[in-house]
């Protein structure tokens, strides 16, 4: 079956100044996801998984391979590629509703005032921004920018999601809850998503299949790591799977192995 | 304005008109008193209209302000648009910016012997000036302002897969509104400066006109009431702006 997404031998270059030779931040990276799949990928800081998560999502550019959607060449960003941001890269003159209507709007130019408004609101509650609409990010905290963030990406119902470290700025607890939101979401769109993230409990938590990503340069995907604990899954019933232990301590073990952190 | 500097700055207006009172006793300048009184005649009757040279000063002052607003308006479109383009492309920046840095520090009353002798009628030479006048700080805060746009804003643009209209309108004019509005306050500022002396010199119906000719009327108290109202409508076009630039302000 033909994967949805096919990352076929991309490499990425960064001309740095007063250096001879360009950085080269990885080579010759493959990687496939299945329609539906929840993929994340888990590396060190300044491994690449930006780099790669933004050539994906057509924001940079490959110096060499091809990023494929079903099949067809993407060389530019597109609302088939919905992106969730670190930072939320919320628009700060919008109130949360405006933020999420423009994505729609953008999507189905053809729709009707209230067919937007229905897949607004539809969205807006699933994150639980229910009363939170005609606010401006700036007034929002950190977790609420996020499901904003999300809720923008999701009302699109694109094919593909791509997430950077969507939960980095989030306190733990409200981590939680807004896993839980992405996980219903995914769950009723169907969606397939790539999420970059540094905790190995939230990938293990979310994912079908952990990337394992090893430092730059020239990094590679060393080890696919199948998570096949059944869902739903919980923070709380993960921990009693049997493989629980066993998966973590073998993400733990690659991230502090030498070829994780320095040049292999 | 808390209470405290409420209460200064009106010591500090009687402190003046004391000190005014006290200097123009037994000299030639006219004393408060006087000014108020002639400034009573004029405000009494704003709306006459006594032929082509005799106007009140509510009609004077509309024709500054016409004159202002249309060469303001004009010169601030472009301005905005330059501004847009210059600031999507920092080799272009780079490479007009040094003509921009010249052109905005020439007075724009230095042009007006060019101006007359090129398009021939005073009433365009003063819109021209009140175009030069106003292009340079807008253009230059929108070009700043669009250059620091945040790359993420742009991304998403580009994500919603955006027509180039609907990026302008939607995210470039927006996140740099800020900028451009504090660019459109400059501008307006220094067109209401220019137009003053540009009015005297060429003659045209209007406030500079008004100084000009209360001047050689040798009416000083007349003088003083125009030079009076030129800051009086000065501040109330700025209060206008900053409402204008609160409303589009944003944080982030
Ligand atoms: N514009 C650029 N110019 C030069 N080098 C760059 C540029 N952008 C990224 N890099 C380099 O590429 C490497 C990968 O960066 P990237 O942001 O993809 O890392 P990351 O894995 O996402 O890190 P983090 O986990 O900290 O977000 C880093 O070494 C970084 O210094
Ligand atoms: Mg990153």
């Amino acid at each position: 079956m033909m994967p949805l997404l096919d990352v076929d031998r991309v490499s990425k270059k960064y001309v740095v100044p007063g250096m001879k030779e360009p950085y080269c931040v990885f080579r010759d990276i493959s990687l496939q996801i299945r329609e539906g799949e929840f993929v994340s990928v888990i590396g060190h800081s300044g491994c690449g998984k930006s780099t790669l998560l933004n050539i994906i999502a057509g924001i940079d550019s490959a110096d060499e391979g091809v990023i494929r959607l079903k099949g067809r060449e993407v060389r530019s960003p597109g609302l088939d590629r919905m992106v969730v941001f670190q930072n939320f890269a919320l628009m700060p003159w919008m109130t949360v509703y405006q933020n999420v209507r423009l994505a729609v709007q953008a999507a189905y130019p053809h729709w009707s005032r209230s067919r937007i408004h229905e897949r607004v609101s539809h969205y807006l509650e699933l994150v639980n921004l229910k009363g939170a609409e005609d606010k401006y990010p700036s007034a929002l905290s950190g977790g609420m920018k996020q499901r904003c963030g999300l809720a923008r990406a999701f009302a699109v119902q694109p094919p593909m999601m791509l997430l950077d470290e969507p939960f980095a700025q989030i306190d733990a607890l409200t981590r939680g809850t807004i896993q839980d939101e992405l996980i219903q979401m995914w769950n009723e769109t169907g969606v397939t998503i790539f999420m970059v993230t540094h905790d190995v409990d939230e990938a293990i938590l979310l994912s079908d299949r952990i990337l394992l990503m090893s430092a730059g340069p020239f990094a590679q995907i060393r080890e696919v790591v199948p998570i096949e604990i059944p869902r739903p899954r919980t923070r709380g019933s993960i921990i009693e799977h049997p493989d629980y232990y066993r998966l973590r301590n073998r993400i733990i073990q690659f991230l502090s192995e030498k070829g994780a952190s320095q040049a292999a | 304005m808390n209470s405290k500097s409420l209460l200064l700055c009106l010591l500090f207006g009687a402190v003046f008109l004391a000190l005014w009172q006290l200097l123009a006793q037994g000299s030639e300048m006219p004393t408060p008193g006087q000014v108020a009184s002639v400034s009573l005649d004029f405000l009494r009757d704003p709306f006459y209209d006594a032929g082509p040279n005799d106007k009140g000063i509510a009609i004077l002052a509309a024709y500054s302000l016409v004159r202002l607003i249309s060469g303001f308006v004009l010169a601030s479109v472009v301005a905005v648009v330059l501004g847009v383009v210059l600031g999507r492309s920092q080799t272009l920046f780079a490479a007009v910016n040094p003509y921009i840095q010249i052109l905005r520090s020439i007075s724009p009353i230095a042009w007006m012997p060019l101006l007359l002798y090129s398009v021939k009628d005073s009433e365009m030479t003063a819109f021209f000036v009140i175009f030069m006048a106003s292009l340079w700080p807008t253009l230059a805060n929108t070009a700043f302002g669009v250059s620091s746009i945040r790359r993420e804003y742009l991304n998403v643009a580009a994500i919603l897969q955006m027509k180039p209209s609907e990026k302008f309108f939607k995210v470039i004019l927006p996140a740099a509104g800020p900028a451009i509005v504090a660019g459109l306050k400059i501008s307006m500022g220094s067109a209401w400066v220019a137009l003053i002396p540009a009015e005297a010199l060429l003659g045209s119906l209007g406030l500079g006109y008004f100084v000009w000719n209360e001047w050689n009327n040798l009416s000083l108290p007349s003088v003083i009431f125009a030079i009076l109202t030129i800051g009086v409508v000065g501040v109330i076009v700025d209060w206008l702006f900053s409402r204008l630039a609160r409303r589009l302000a944003y944080t982030d």
